[in-house]
C-alpha cells in the first residue's frame, strides 16, 4: 500500500504543532538572546490551564465550539501572567551573565515550575477531550484525520505569516528586528529595549502556551510534559538555526516529516530520528540551517 | 593553593571512609556510595567546566558506563566489580574517542545541544530495545572484585570501598592532571583559544582529551550507580539526569577536586529528605537554590571556603 | 640566502575587496622593518596571512627555505614565527606570572631547539624581569593597566623562542610619554635574542627611530620600501600615508 500520502499528511500535522511550540522560543533567542528551557513548563502551563478553562465552560453547558475560543483564552492568559512575571521579576536580574548561564537560569525555572504545576493542578492526569471530537473528520482518500488537527495545521500557517508580517511590514516588527541584529545599537537609537524584551517574552510566551492549550484536547495532561516537549523544540529551534522565524518553520518541517517517515517505515527509530537529525544538521551546519553569519569581531 | 592539603585531605577520607565502612548503617552506605559516583561524575564536568564548556550531555556516558557493568552481568553471567568498572570505563572511552572528535569543535550553546541530542538518541535507542528491558532497563548485581569471590554479607562492603578507592583515584588523578602542563591549558583554552593557538599548542586536541577523561569519569560513575542500586535503566541517558549532573557542578563550583563530591553529598542529602518528605517540592527547593547560587555565589559552594579570585 | 621571510606575489581577496595585491618582498635576518600604512592598507593582512590566520588567494610565503603559505598558526608558531596582538590576546583570569606559564610551557615542548637551559620557572622570571612586569607578577591579567597588558602580550610572543617576531600596533593605546619607553624595553629585550622584528605601527617617530627599513602599504600594494628617511619623505608615502609633510624640525629629532 502506498504510504506516502499519510506520512505526508501525518508529517503535516506534526509539523504544523512543532512549529506553533518551537517558534516562540527562537523568537524570545533571537531577540533576547536566551535559550529559554522553561519553554517546556509554559507550554505545559498552557495546556493545564486549557483544560481549567476549557472545563469549566463546557462544565457549565456553554455552547461546545466556545471552548476553541477557551483554548485561547487559556493561552493569553498564561503568557499575560508568567510572560511579564518571569521576565521583570527573574530575567531582568541576569541579563548581562552569560548565555550558558542564563540558560542555566532558565533550567532552574523549568525545575521550579514543574512543582509550582503540581501544586497548583495535582498530579493525575487530565483531560478535555471534547474539542477534539467535536469537528467531526475528514476524509483523504481512504484515510480518516480528526477535522481538528485541519485546524491546527491552518493555526500554525496563521501564526507564521502573522509573525513574519509583523516582523516585516509593522514599525513593531522594525524595532523588534533592530534588536535582534545589534541590541547596542538599537538602545543607541532610542528604542526601549526593556520594553521589546517584555514584551517579546511575553509573546513567546503566550505562544508556548498556545501550543500546550491546543494541545490539551488530544493528550492526557500530566507532569513530565514539559520535560518531553523541550527536546523536540531545541531540536526543531537548533535545525532552523537559533533566533530565524522561517528557520523554525523549515526545521518544523523537517523533524515533523522525519518523524512521520519513521513512525510508518521504521518505529523503532521513531524516538531518536529526531535528534539523530539534529546531530546530522549540526554536524554540517554547525550554527543551524538558517543561522545569521557574524562577523569576525577581532 | 590548598594544593598539599587537598592531598591530605583526600588520604584522610579514604582511610576514614575505608576504616568506618562496615560499620555504616545501609542507608549511609547506600546515599555516600551515590554520592561518591556521582561526585565522579561531576569532578569530570568540573574539568569541562575548566575548559569553558558545559556539556548538557553527560547522561550518555553515565548511562554507557552503567549498561556496560550490567550488560556483563545480565548476559555475560560476569559479576565482578573491578571487570565491570573496566567495561564501563572502556565503553565511555571508545565512545568518546570516536564523538569528541566531531564535539571538540563546538563551543558554547551548541556544545550543549549537541552533547544532549546525543545522550537523548541513546536514550530513544535504549526505549525501544527490547533485549535490554526497554523503559524498564533491567536488574545486575555483583558476586567477586578482581577475581575474589564475595562472602556473604561483604558484598555491600566491597561495592562502597569500590566507590571510595575509584572516587578517591579520580580526585587525585585530577589535581595531578590540572597541575600539569596540559591541565592548565584548560584554564587558557576557557579564557583565549585564539592565543593558545598562536602560542603552538592544539586547542581541538586538549579539548578532546578532557572530554575524553569526563567521559570515563561519568561512564564510571556509572557504573558504581548501577551496581550500588543494582538496577539500570534508560532515565539515566534522559535529559533531565544530565541537568541534574549541570546543577551539582554549578553548586560546587570549579575550585577544587574535593568540591564535587562536596556538592553531590549535599545534593543527594536534600534530594533524599526532601523527596522523602514531601515529593512535589524538591525540584522547587533544587531550583530556587540554583538561582541563589548564580546570582550570589558565581563560584559555587566551594568559593565561601577560598577566596576565589572573580572570574 | 639571508633572508628569513619572503612573500612572492601575494593575493588576498575578501570578494570586491583587495587586501594584497601582488606583494613581493624580502625580509633579511636579524633586521627591524616597520609596516606603516593607513588603516585598510593591507598591513594586519599581510600579518594574518605570514601567521596563518588566513591563507593567500594566490601566491606564496616561504620562511627560510620552507614553504609555510596556507598552514595553521600553531604549525606556523612551532617553526619560530611569534606574533603580538593590536588588542592585547591574554588570559584574563590568570596571573602575570600563569600566563607566561602557559607561554614557557608550550615553547618547552614544541619540537625546535632553543634556549631551554634555563628550565621553565627561570624562563618565566627572565621574562617578567626583561619586561619589567615584577611589580604585577601575582596579579590577574585582566586586572593590568593597558601598557602592561601591551608588554605581557609581547613578552608571551617572545615566550616562544621566535626567529621572526611581528608585533601587531605595539604602542596603539599606549599614552605618548609612555611610547618610547615601551619600545625601548622591547627592543632591548629582543636584542639580546637575535630575533628579526616586523612592527606594524601609525606612530611615525617610533618607526623612524627603531626601524633599519619601512614597508609602506596603500591599497594593498607595498608603495615604498627603504631607509626610513627615504621613505617617509616619498611623494606616495606623503600622500596616502602620513598624510601631511612631517615638520621638518621633528624630521631632524626623529632621525636620532
Amino acid at each position: 500500500m502506498n504510504q506516502i500520502p499519510a506520512i505526508l499528511i501525518d508529517g503535516i500535522i506534526y509539523s504544523s504543532w512543532l512549529f506553533v511550540i518551537a517558534v516562540g522560543l527562537t523568537l524570545i533567542y533571537g531577540v533576547m538572546k536566551i535559550l529559554n528551557v522553561a519553554h517546556g513548563s509554559l507550554y505545559a502551563l498552557g495546556a493545564y490551564a486549557a483544560t481549567a478553562f476549557g472545563g469549566y465552560w463546557i462544565a457549565h453547558g456553554y455552547p461546545p465550539l466556545g471552548s476553541y475560543g477557551m483554548l485561547v483564552v487559556a493561552a493569553i492568559a498564561v503568557g499575560l501572567t508568567a510572560g511579564p512575571l518571569i521576565e521583570r521579576g527573574l530575567l531582568r536580574l541576569v541579563y548581562g551573565k552569560e548565555e550558558v548561564v542564563l540558560v542555566l537560569v532558565t533550567y532552574a525555572v523549568f525545575l521550579i515550575l514543574e512543582d509550582l504545576t503540581k501544586l497548583a493542578f495535582g498530579v493525575d492526569p487530565l483531560s478535555i477531550p471534547q474539542p477534539y471530537g467535536l469537528l467531526g473528520s475528514i476524509e483523504v482518500g481512504d484515510l480518516i484525520y480528526p477535522t481538528y488537527s485541519l485546524v491546527l495545521v491552518l493555526l500554525s500557517v496563521v501564526v507564521g505569516v502573522g509573525l513574519a508580517m509583523t516582523l516585516n511590514r509593522t514599525r513593531h516588527g522594525k524595532i523588534l528586528q533592530a534588536v535582534i541584529h545589534d541590541r547596542e545599537m538599537a538602545a543607541a537609537t532610542g528604542i526601549d529595549v526593556n520594553r521589546v524584551y517584555l514584551v517579546t517574552f511575553t509573546i513567546g510566551t503566550a505562544l508556548a502556551a498556545l501550543g500546550g492549550a491546543l494541545t490539551a484536547p488530544t493528550i492526557s495532561v500530566q507532569p513530565g510534559i514539559a520535560a518531553e516537549v523541550i527536546v523536540l523544540a531545541f531540536a526543531v529551534v537548533v535545525i532552523g538555526g537559533l533566533g530565524s522565524l522561517g528557520g523554525a518553520a523549515l526545521g518544523a518541517v523537517i523533524v515533523g516529516m522525519v518523524r512521520a517517515w519513521a513512525v510508518h517505515k521504521w518505529p523503532e527509530v521513531e524516538l531518536f530520528s529526531v535528534y539523530a537529525v539534529m546531530a546530522a544538521v549540526l554536524v554540517m551546519r554547525p550554527k543551524g540551517l538558517f543561522a545569521v553569519p557574524e562577523a569576525r569581531k577581532i | 593553593m590548598l594544593r598539599e592539603h587537598t592531598t591530605r585531605i583526600l588520604l584522610a577520607a579514604l582511610a576514614i571512609l575505608l576504616g568506618a565502612g562496615p560499620f555504616l548503617p545501609k542507608w549511609a552506605m547506600f546515599m555516600l556510595n551515590v554520592s561518591l559516583s556521582w561526585g565522579t561524575v561531576v569532578l569530570g564536568m568540573m574539568l569541562l567546566m575548566r575548559t569553558g564548556l558545559v556539556s548538557f550531555g553527560q547522561g550518555l556516558y553515565y548511562c554507557l558506563g552503567a549498561y556496560a557493568a550490567g550488560v556483563l552481568y545480565a548476559k555475560l553471567g560476569i559479576g565482578d566489580i573491578a571487570v565491570m568498572l573496566l567495561a564501563s570505563a572502556t565503553v565511555t572511552v571508545a565512545v568518546s574517542t570516536v564523538l569528541g572528535l566531531l564535539l571538540a569543535k563546538y563551543r558554547d550553546i551548541f556544545f550543549a545541544m549537541l552533547s544532549l541530542a546525543f545522550s537523548m538518541i541513546l536514550f530513544g535507542l535504549l526505549v525501544k530495545t527490547s533485549e535490554l528491558g526497554s523503559t524498564d532497563g533491567f536488574g545486575l548485581s555483583v558476586t567477586s572484585v578482581a577475581g575474589v569471590p564475595l562472602a556473604e554479607g561483604w558484598d555491600r562492603y566491597a561495592v562502597f570501598a569500590s566507590a571510595v578507592v575509584v572516587a578517591f583515584g579520580a580526585a587525585l588523578g585530577m589535581q595531578r592532571y590540572l597541575d600539569s602542563h596540559t591541565g592548565r591549558l584548560a584554564g587558557a583554552i576557557r579564557d583565549n583559544e585564539l592565543r593558545v593557538e598562536y602560542m603552538g599548542a592544539s586547542v581541538r586536541r586538549v579539548i578532546h582529551l578532557n572530554y575524553v577523561i569526563s567521559a570515563a569519569l561519568a561512564g564510571l560513575g556509572g557504573g558504581l550507580v548501577g551496581i550500588t542500586i543494582g538496577h539500570v535503566d534508560p532515565e539515566m541517558a534522559f535529559w533531565t539526569t544530565s541537568g541534574e549532573f549541570v546543577f551539582i557542578a554549578i553548586l560546587s563550583g570549579t575550585g577544587n577536586v574535593l568540591a564535587p563530591f562536596l556538592g553531590a553529598t549535599i545534593f543527594e542529602t536534600v534530594r533524599s529528605f526532601a523527596y522523602e518528605y514531601s515529593p512535589n517540592t524538591w525540584q522547587l527547593v533544587l531550583g530556587i537554590t540554583m538561582l541563589l547560587v548564580i546570582m550570589f555565589l558565581p563560584g559555587g559552594l566551594w568559593s565561601v571556603f577560598t577566596r576565589r579570585r572573580a572570574a | 640566502m639571508s633572508l628569513i621571510l619572503e612573500a612572492r606575489r601575494l593575493n588576498k581577496s575578501f570578494g570586491a575587496v583587495t587586501a594584497a595585491a601582488d606583494i613581493s618582498v624580502g625580509v633579511e635576518r636579524d633586521s627591524v622593518v616597520g609596516l606603516i600604512g593607513s588603516n585598510g592598507a593591507g598591513k594586519t593582512t599581510f600579518i594574518n596571512m605570514v601567521t596563518g590566520y588566513l591563507a593567500p588567494t594566490s601566491g606564496s610565503i616561504h620562511y627560510g627555505d620552507r614553504d609555510i603559505t596556507g598552514m595553521a598558526p600553531r604549525e606556523i608558531t612551532r617553526l619560530g614565527i611569534c606574533r603580538s596582538f593590536q588588542i592585547p590576546q591574554l588570559f584574563d583570569n590568570l596571573s602575570v606570572r600563569e600566563n607566561l606559564q602557559v607561554g614557557v610551557g608550550i615553547a618547552a615542548r614544541s619540537a625546535r631547539a632553543g634556549d631551554h637551559t634555563q628550565g621553565e620557572a627561570g624562563e618565566i622570571d627572565t621574562l617578567i624581569e626583561r619586561f619589567n612586569l615584577g611589580g604585577y607578577r601575582d596579579q590577574l591579567a585582566g586586572l593590568l593597566p593597558e601598557g602592561v597588558r601591551k608588554l605581557l602580550d609581547i613578552a608571551m610572543a617572545v615566550a616562544g623562542h621566535p626567529n621572526l617576531l611581528l608585533l601587531d600596533e605595539p604602542t596603539s593605546g599606549v599614552s605618548a610619554d609612555e611610547k618610547f619607553r615601551l619600545m625601548d624595553m622591547v627592543m632591548g629585550a629582543l636584542k639580546a635574542q637575535g630575533v628579526t622584528v616586523l612592527f606594524v605601527e601609525h606612530d611615525m617617530e617610533i618607526v623612524a627611530r627603531y626601524t633599519h627599513r619601512i614597508l609602506a602599504f596603500y591599497e594593498g600594494r607595498i608603495i615604498a620600501d627603504g631607509e626610513p628617511q627615504a621613505v617617509l619623505r616619498d611623494a606616495d608615502v606623503r600622500r596616502h600615508v602620513i598624510g601631511e609633510d612631517l615638520h621638518p624640525g621633528r624630521a631632524e629629532a626623529a632621525r636620532g
